[in-house]
């Protein structure tokens, strides 16, 4: 009967839970614990990547590229400034919103609709990347390179590069897992206790949540660059 | 006795499988969805700021601003933080607080470094 016992909250509980002598993170999977402890390391990664973005833009000499121009499209007969990143980021939030709904019904063994909520996850997501191809080619066939670029400071294309591919990078692995998890619900693994495939063990529809989990943090590291790099 | 102990079996496996449940974090959609519509009215509040060209530092007040609020929703909600008990809480995002540290550390690196280019560029040495 230890599940049950009622926990203590605040300072006090944190005190307890962390000198409990057992497990520090209660409530919670040891898979999603790790999960966040994951994200906690990639988020000194992005940390330092926006870090030394801010170092480079404010000790160069030379005028740091407009994004806001460099990124418009031409719609209509004008330039309308940054479309194409806000279109980026209505999708990538959308993506959010199916993945939390996914988790949702996960949990309540609706294996249909959760595969396609993840589905339709990954399809936003797979968007998301082809529109980040779209951009970097655009900006390649203009000049940009990571050594130099045509509308000022030569940092602007290493920190541009280097950050939206590393974000494109997670997006990437984001979708691939996605559609791992999908087909195990779709296949019913969950309820089966049919072993991964890689660390055969059982899993449960708790790995919808931890997957829901790293997905949400791709689209915190968007809002982040969105702001500091293209707004800023 | 015999009697109070064959019901006691099953309503401990009752709690021990209430407690497993209480591992998933269950809420109401309605919450995803309101969530969802302030990510986007947020979102379109922050592109709004480049549009209309705001400058200076209501630029970048309202940039943070609007940031910090879509990176709050999305982790107290979207991720589940605000149900999960504090000792994970805290050691998760007490740690990234320190960034700051850094961010002040390089702030004075950058100048320096400005300064230095500044000078040295300027005197064409």
């Amino acid at each position: 009967m230890a599940e049950s016992v009622t926990r203590r909250e605040g300072w006090n509980g944190i005190a307890t839970d962390w000198a409990s002598d057992q497990r520090a993170f209660k409530d919670v999977p040891w898979g999603k614990a790790m999960m966040w402890i994951f994200l906690l390391s990639d988020t000194f990664i992005f940390s330092i990547f926006l870090l030394s973005y801010m170092t480079v833009r404010m000790s160069t000499v030379d005028t740091w590229p407009n994004a806001s121009q460099i990124f418009s499209l031409h719609i209509g007969g004008s330039d309308v400034p940054l479309i194409l990143i806000a279109i980026m980021t209505f999708v990538l939030i959308s993506s959010s919103g199916t993945m939390a709904m996914a988790v949702n019904f996960g949990y309540r063994r609706d294996r249909k609709i959760c595969t396609y909520l993840m589905l339709a996850t990954a399809l936003f997501g797979a968007t998301f990347v082809g529109m980040q191809a779209f951009e970097w080619s655009k900006l390649i066939s203009e000049g940009v390179r990571p050594w130099s670029n045509p509308f000022g400071a030569p940092q602007f294309g290493s920190t541009f590069f280097m950050i939206t591919g590393f974000h494109g990078t997670h997006v990437s692995i984001g979708v691939i897992f996605l559609l791992i998890i999908a087909r195990k619900v779709w296949r019913g693994d969950y309820e089966r206790g049919r072993p991964g495939f890689f660390t055969s063990r059982r899993g449960q529809y708790e790995a919808v949540e931890i997957m829901g989990l790293y997905w949400h943090f791709v689209d915190l590291v968007w809002v982040f660059i969105f702001a500091f790099f293209y707004l800023w | 006795m015999a009697h109070a102990e064959t019901h006691h079996a099953p309503a401990a496996q009752t709690a021990h499988a209430q407690a497993a449940h209480a591992e998933g974090q269950q809420h109401p959609i309605g919450v995803y969805l309101w969530v969802w519509g302030a990510l986007f009215v947020f979102s379109l509040f922050s592109y709004l700021v480049d549009y209309f060209h705001v400058q200076g530092v209501l630029r970048w007040s309202l940039i943070l601003i609007f940031m910090m609020i879509k990176a709050g929703l999305i982790v107290a909600i979207f991720m589940h933080m605000r149900w999960e008990r504090l000792a994970l809480t805290y050691a998760i995002l007490l740690p990234p607080v320190l960034v700051l540290v850094f961010v002040w550390l390089m702030t004075h690196e950058a100048d320096y470094t400005a300064i230095t280019r500044d000078l040295f560029f300027a005197a064409g040495t």
